[in-house]
């Protein structure tokens, strides 16, 4: 990050490797217990500023470190994850712990299950720090939507962490977690990593079961990793990922070692550069940023070249359409009746409904629930949904197209760096044209990483996104790699 | 293809669409979420400079020739699922075995 101009107040802390971590619990020399003591009391003293967790889920994790503290002293085998501690986006859900999706219509709601994403990190030895906040129901860009006040931006408290998985990229970004999960469905995972200067991950759609995951719109939620480093964001992507029989869309494909895979040089791999994600609308640090990061991808012997995404400009439009045409149907749940607060004094059942998701739901979900139930409705399915999905299938064909002549294509993550608390919560529309980068590869299903490159004049972290086809996470890992390799040598 | 995207919605319809997803705006909501819902159907108006004759919908990526899924339907078969009593400790109101509700059918 450049020296110069450095916001005066800043919570950045690197954390440790996971490698680094783990061998010093395999060996005993640090505790697990400890390790995550010493979590919790930075959680204790950075959180109030930074509003990242929600909850914490103390008795489980220390009761999971001591286990794995007592199997490193038999010299049972550990999981690749024993004693990480690790922070979970507050839209999986954690049994008794719980879990409000940033929306106070599932205040005091407890799940009497585990997601599976979390169940698995659990299996593998990692200890559950905690619940981190975020947009209602993942509905946002700055983690502004959320009922339990904003998080802040680690490296400028005066600035948005992104969103909506802004709590767990802000957690990685001042290591009150050294790895978290968030979802992403529009660019909710890979946009907060940008704006804090963390790696996050979408991986293909189907690869992490989306079981335990409160759903916003089904056919492009994902769950994935954030961490400080590639390598660790891979290695927590080979633990997530997999077919789950809870999870019909889930991929049955093998479940590769993506950490080895990130290991391997970049050199060789052909890099495509869409001139449409460096047109109007960006900001020209972040272009600087981005060039030079594919300079470093040269360097590192990449074959860089252009292609052509030309119907992009019609990825928002799409997305919001879809999207907001799904959560509208997903979201019909939450009335009262199973779970979370219901209104008092309904005298009908149709009363009980309405009052309780009046007082339930925030502006920004009810917009959206509008939205898509508009688009959805009689007279106005076929201009809206309908065109939004023949849209989406030209979309999807492009990258295929694209990906047909190179292994990854590479984009600035977000027009902007991270922009100030308040600055876009009165116009919807410039919100969401935050997520203009990120949506076309939610629409098309296909992986991608967003990895540190560079910072604005300001100090401010630029993202790259590397996108790959379907299911060649590993690839999007190696480039991602070179471009980090090119930040450390500096 | 039907009826264009118009981009013009008026209170009525805000407030019968609002009425499908049972929910309930209040007075004074109505004008801003009029101005957002115009402003956000304004700008996806401009999906109908696309000609999308003949394109076969996308509703899943499995769907894709290259998508990562494989629609793999499960056997048929009866599994546990959530334990009732564990389910019913988070509803808000419950005899136990059910869910209960204010009455259905007004007189």
């Amino acid at each position: 990050m450049s020296s110069e101009a450095k916001p005066a107040e800043s919570y950045v802390e690197k954390p440790k490797t996971l490698a680094e971590l783990r061998a010093g619990i395999a060996t005993g020399r640090t505790k697990a217990i400890d390790l995550a003591a010493s979590y919790y009391e930075r959680i204790e003293k950075k959180n109030p500023r930074l509003n990242a967790y929600l909850c914490l889920t103390k008795e489980r994790a220390l009761v999971q470190a001591a286990r794995v503290d007592d199997a490193a002293a038999k010299g049972d085998p550990l999981g690749v994850l024993a004693g990480i501690p690790v922070g979970i986006k507050d839209v999986l859900v954690m049994k008794g712990a719980p879990a409000t999706a940033g929306s106070k219509i599932l205040q005091g709601y407890r799940p009497p299950y585990d997601a599976t994403a979390v169940a698995k990190l659990e299996a593998a030895g990692a200890v559950l720090l905690g619940k981190l906040n975020c947009d209602e129901f993942a509905m946002g860009s700055s983690t502004e939507n959320s009922a339990y006040g904003p998080v802040r931006n680690p490296v400028d408290t005066e600035r948005v962490p992104g969103g909506s998985s802004g709590g767990s990229a802000a957690a990685v970004a001042a290591n009150l977690a050294v790895a978290t999960l968030g979802s992403d469905t529009g660019g909710s995972i890979r946009q907060p990593a940008s704006f804090c200067g963390v790696v996050g991950v979408l991986p293909t759609y189907g690869r992490v079961s989306r079981y335990g995951l409160i759903a916003y719109a089904s056919s492009l939620d994902r769950v994935g990793p954030f961490a400080s480093n590639v390598r660790d964001a891979a290695t927590l992507l080979s633990v997530i990922a997999g077919h789950d029989p809870h999870d019909a869309t889930s991929s049955p494909a093998p479940v590769r070692d993506y950490a080895a895979e990130s290991d391997k040089p970049a050199e060789g791999l052909r890099i495509g550069v869409p001139r449409e994600y460096f047109a109007e609308g960006l900001d020209p640090e972040v272009r600087a940023a981005i060039e030079k990061g594919i300079a470093a991808l040269e360097a590192a012997g990449c074959a860089v070249k252009p292609v052509s995404l030309p119907n992009t400009r019609y990825a928002i439009p799409v997305y919001y359409l879809i999207a907001t045409a799904e959560a509208s149907a997903n979201l019909a749940r939450f009335d009262g009746v199973r779970y979370g607060p219901r209104s008092k004094d309904s005298a009908t059942l149709a009363d009980m409904y309405r009052h309780s998701r009046e007082e339930g739901f925030g502006a920004e979900v009810k917009r959206r629930i509008l939205l898509g139930t508009y688009a959805l409705s009689a007279g106005y399915y076929d201009a809206y949904y309908l065109k939004a999905q023949q849209v989406r299938r030209l979309l999807a064909e492009e990258y295929l197209r694209a990906f047909a002549e190179v292994d990854a294509i590479v984009t600035p993550t977000a027009p902007t760096a991270a922009f100030k608390l308040g600055e876009k919560t009165g116009d919807p529309l410039a919100m969401y044209l935050a997520d203009i980068y990120t949506v076309t590869a939610s629409l098309a299903g296909i992986c991608g990483v967003t990895v540190p490159c560079g910072a604005t004049k300001a100090g401010l972290p630029v993202g790259m996104q590397v996108l790959a086809a379907h299911l060649n996470e590993g690839t999007a890992f190696r480039v991602a790699r070179a471009v980090e390799r090119a930040g450390n040598r500096e | 293809m039907g009826i264009a995207m118009t981009a013009r919605v008026t209170v009525e319809e805000v407030e019968r669409v609002a009425e499908l997803a049972h929910l309930e705006l209040k007075p004074e909501e109505t004008p801003a979420m009029l101005r957002d819902l115009n402003a956000i159907l304004d700008y996806v108006a401009q999906l109908n400079e696309l000609d999308t004759k003949g394109v076969t919908p996308l509703a899943q990526v499995s769907e894709l020739r290259d998508g990562a899924g494989v629609c793999v339907l499960r056997a048929d078969v009866v599994q546990p699922s959530l334990d009732r009593a564990a389910v019913m400790q988070q509803a808000p109101e419950t005899d136990g075995v059910f869910f209960k509700v204010p009455k259905v059918i007004e007189r």
